[in-house]
């Protein structure tokens, strides 16, 4: 039988509506959930924002630190913002360049050997230690000893970002490819300075980035600070020698007093905060976008 | 309360299998190898993903109860072609299939069409075998449940009787409980088509089912595809001349058509008749090129 | 393919021997010293800490350790009062968190087209880059006296009713536990989620085609396909989110309350154990400093110990995964 018999129109319509419903209702609760999680991110930028941007000024950056009982327009946390950029910017110079060589340990001569996986899993636990306990830890082996001084906080917060930049670092690391290596081994370079001259090059966007991101975590951390610095009101620009502040640590002293122009304060130093995180994160994506040459 | 399967559906089918004569092979001169009713009907269609024209203008009809086997060297599109059958194409971003296919006289992009219902009734098995992490016996259920079937004793018959059409239940039904992924690759791609035929469809399509299995699976799955093609249509992928004359029916050969001005590319059927005539008498010179081992 | 050891050159020895140049082997040296000195940190931590800690625990002993008499004036520092915030506040923020997480993840994945997760993925990073301490001022000037008042309706709704009451019945304050809750689970939900992600991201594409090859809809395809393969990797990226609930100080010194009780009042304020160290450090001394840095051995130690585990789960998840 060659002709094609009369055949039944199929049914190709929805399947049991039930599912359909079952599917849409799941997809509903997705959407939901993301909805749901930007109602306290909006809360939180909107709040900082209006409470913060009045007071906001070149003179609150740099003005002292009143106290508590006096108004806003008094001051400002112009030490806070000095304290922050010391001591995270010391942090950073500690952090990366030490985060960068383990990572380059762990990539380049490590490979998959069982150290290096150790070293790795262990880094990955240490992202997970509170930063309350780095702070208790800097105290015992440093402040009990040294005092309360900058580079104490600057300690704790090195030990927060190194395990991020390390992990991080590797990250980009393993994705430049071996091709690369390899040629450059063909010349008669040694493993140093292929790591330093062709692979460290090639990582650099995505290392930086990530570099960027833990600075930016570790500003905004106040825990270790707590016991290493001090929290005073003067600007000390000396690091090395006592007491510091820095914003984050203003904010938290601030933040339970019931004076009116010490929440002010707080909410100015959290914008400020909020806008230098801000900056990092997005010139780490920018970096990440057009810099890096591999991955991503 | 489960809802009834679809009586009509299966009582047809079995009505089709019992008038339908034992021998499939044609005897000279047959037209067809089946009831002769049309399952697949493309008239001209063109597959784009974006704005790349995957595919151009392809014409086929495939038959009730043939194998039919897509040939062609790489890029030709055969699978293109093969997964628009199932609206798997649909899952790709940008893809568009462009002119009229239908299934069973059903427009398969119609308005009202659901690519679920559709990929209920038109199956397909993959180049590598993909069984879930789950046991053997879920695998197998995972269709039937979906379909709202949860009756302990209709699920257990169901996976009895697929497996035992996928010519596996000897081996496996006393492990039903295992994990699949222990099993072996030709056991593994069984599995995958006794989970295909499990939801009972009206036609199974294949990818190059056995192009990741060792002479000894294939041949098994190739003695499967004979077996079951009273009951089924298949419609099969395979980079494998040999393997298409021994279980095909009717062979569809791809090219690749190239634009020299505009550097572009698409796959084109060239042509597409009795697999016999196919390889033994091919009309157009490319056929022949490519059946005598010229080309690809 | 780069197999070589770190004890082997890839590259050639050298025309003039077989030793390394000095500055070659000094740069390993230094890149090792960095990489051990993870673990070096981690065993100072561990060492120093208890140290400082031990006067608290040889004055209290085991079971005072644990008693929930807590009164820095009597000299008594019984420590059960803060575990028990810890974990009723990062309970709930898991409670809060995961479902939102899990949802996010999700959506990221298998719904929005590659095109319009990048916004998506931004507004999370932004998320995660708010500072606790942040979080902690808006809790306690923002959002404690705003939840006073529907805590306080709840409240009165509920009391006396045998299981709600308990829970949800007063008193109840705007810095309670379950303000802390709420607040760390804003702050937990950027690390589920990209931890979820990366694991949703290891099942095969096949998987997911095979599911819909057998005509199922989405949902059906990832109860089917996505969850076998993640539902490992996804526990573990819970309890990354546990442990950092746990450890987080800040925003819970800010709002949980800090009066430390163990009650099942949910609205009722309460402690933890980095929210205390956090309010109490500045002051104190001998014993009553040793007892806040053994409360802060004692988060460690429980971190760590999560932080193990989510971690082992999470790499033998993907690991497997991609092996499959």
């Amino acid at each position: 039988m060659a002709t094609t018999p009369q055949q039944p129109a199929v049914d190709l319509r929805e399947p049991a509506s039930w599912r359909r419903t079952k599917n849409q209702i799941m997809t509903v609760l997705m959407v939901l959930a993301m909805l749901l999680i930007l109602v306290p991110l909006v809360f939180v930028l909107y709040t900082v924002i209006s409470k913060g941007a009045g007071i906001i000024s070149g003179q609150f950056l740099t003005a002292s630190i009143p106290p508590n009982v006096l108004p806003a327009s008094i001051g400002g946390m112009g030490p806070a913002v000095v304290g922050t950029l010391e001591i995270t910017g010391l942090a950073t110079l500690m952090a990366v360049p030490l985060g960068v060589l383990g990572a380059i340990y762990l990539n380049e001569y490590g490979k998959n050997n069982l150290l290096s996986r150790f070293i790795g899993f262990f880094a990955d636990v240490m992202t997970g230690v509170p930063s309350i306990v780095m702070g208790l830890f800097i105290f015992s082996i440093w402040t009990l000893h040294f005092g309360f001084n900058g580079v104490g906080g600057a300690f704790a917060l090195a030990c927060l970002m190194l395990p991020v930049v390390i992990r991080s670092s590797q990250q980009m690391l393993s994705l430049v490819p071996d091709p690369l290596r390899e040629a450059s081994y063909a010349l008669g370079s040694t493993r140093s300075r292929v790591t330093l001259t062709v692979v460290l090059p090639t990582a650099i966007g995505g290392i930086v980035s990530g570099a960027l991101l833990a600075v930016a975590r570790a500003a905004g951390e106040t825990a270790p600070l707590l016991f290493t610095i001090l929290t005073v009101t003067t600007t000390n620009t000396d690091v090395f020698n006592g007491a510091n502040t820095a914003l984050p640590a203003q904010i938290f002293a601030n933040a339970s007093s019931p004076y009116t122009g010490a929440q002010a304060r707080a909410w100015g130093a959290a914008l400020t905060l909020i806008v230098i995180a801000f900056i990092l994160l997005v010139v780490a994506r920018f970096i990440t976008a057009r810099f890096t040459k591999v991955g991503r | 309360m489960e809802p009834t399967p679809e009586p009509n559906v299966v009582a047809e089918r079995q009505a089709r299998a019992a008038a339908r004569p034992q021998d499939t092979r044609p005897q000279d001169g047959a037209e067809s190898y089946g009831s002769g009713t049309t399952i697949f009907d493309a008239n001209g269609i063109s597959i784009y993903y974006g704005s790349f024209r995957a595919v151009t203008d392809v014409k086929l009809s495939i038959y009730e109860n043939e194998i039919t086997a897509f040939i062609g060297p790489s890029g030709c599109g055969k699978t293109t072609v093969l997964r628009s059958l199932n609206r798997m194409n649909d899952l790709v971003v940008g893809a568009r299939v462009e002119g009229d296919v239908r299934y069973r006289g059903t427009p398969l992009y119609g308005k009202d069409v659901s690519p679920i219902a559709v990929r209920r009734k038109i199956g397909m098995v993959f180049q590598k075998p993909n069984p879930f992490p789950k046991s053997i016996y879920d695998n197998i259920a995972y269709g039937p449940r979906i379909n709202g079937i949860r009756n302990k004793k209709r699920l257990d018959e169901i996976v009895e009787k697929s497996l035992i059409q996928a010519a596996l239940w000897d081996e496996v039904k006393h492990r039903l409980k295992a994990s699949a992924l222990g099993l072996s690759g030709g056991q593994a791609q069984r599995l995958c088509i006794a989970r295909t035929l499990a939801v009972e469809p009206d036609v199974v399509l294949m990818d190059e089912p056995c192009s990741a299995l060792d002479p000894i699976a294939t041949s098994a799955i190739e003695d499967l595809m004979k077996e079951i093609k009273s009951q089924y249509t298949i419609v099969i992928v395979t980079h494998n001349m040999q393997q298409a004359t021994r279980v095909s029916d009717r062979t569809a050969f791809f090219s690749v058509l190239r634009n020299e001005e505009s550097d572009t590319r698409t796959g084109v059927l060239v042509e597409y008749g009795q697999t016999q005539q196919i390889f033994e008498d091919p009309h157009d010179p490319r056929t022949q090129a490519y059946v005598t081992g010229r080309m690809g | 393919m780069s197999t070589a050891t770190s004890n082997q050159q890839a590259g050639p020895a050298g025309a003039l021997g077989k030793r390394r140049p000095l500055g070659d082997r000094l740069f390993q040296i230094l890149a090792l010293a960095a990489g051990l000195l993870v673990l070096a940190i981690l065993i100072l931590i561990a060492v120093t800490t208890s140290q400082q800690a031990s006067s608290w625990f040889s004055a209290e002993g085991l079971s005072g350790v644990f008693s929930t008499a807590w009164n820095p004036s009597t000299n008594k520092f019984g420590a059960l009062g803060f575990v028990y915030g810890t974990a009723i506040s990062s309970l709930i923020a898991i409670i809060i968190a995961v479902p939102l997480s899990l949802g996010i993840a999700l959506l990221l994945t298998e719904v929005v087209p590659r095109r319009w997760s990048r916004p998506i993925v931004y507004l999370i990073d932004l998320l995660a880059v708010v500072p606790s301490v942040v979080w902690g001022l808006w809790g306690i000037l923002v959002l404690a006296p705003w939840l006073q008042k529907i805590y306080t309706s709840i409240g009165n709704g509920v009391k006396g009713t045998p299981v709600l009451g308990s829970l949800f019945g007063p008193p109840v304050s705007g810095a309670s536990f379950f303000t802390a809750g709420l607040i760390l689970a804003f702050m937990i939900t950027p690390i589920i989620t990209s931890l979820s992600r990366e694991v949703i991201a290891t099942v095969p594409v096949i998987d997911r085609e095979g599911a819909y090859a057998l005509g199922a809809t989405r949902w059906e395809m990832i109860r089917g396909a996505v969850w076998p393969h993640s539902q490992a990797g996804i526990v573990g990226s819970i309890l990354l989110g546990l442990g950092r609930a746990m450890g987080e100080t800040i925003a819970a010194a800010l709002v949980i309350g800090s009066s430390v009780q163990i009650t099942s009042h949910l609205f009722a304020p309460g402690d933890s154990m980095p929210a205390v160290i956090a309010n109490e450090f500045g002051e104190a001394s001998g014993t009553f400093r040793a007892a806040l840095i053994g409360l802060g051995v004692l988060l460690f130690a429980l971190t760590i110990i999560i932080n193990i585990i989510a971690r082992s789960v999470v790499a033998r998840s993907t690991r497997r995964s991609r092996g499959a």
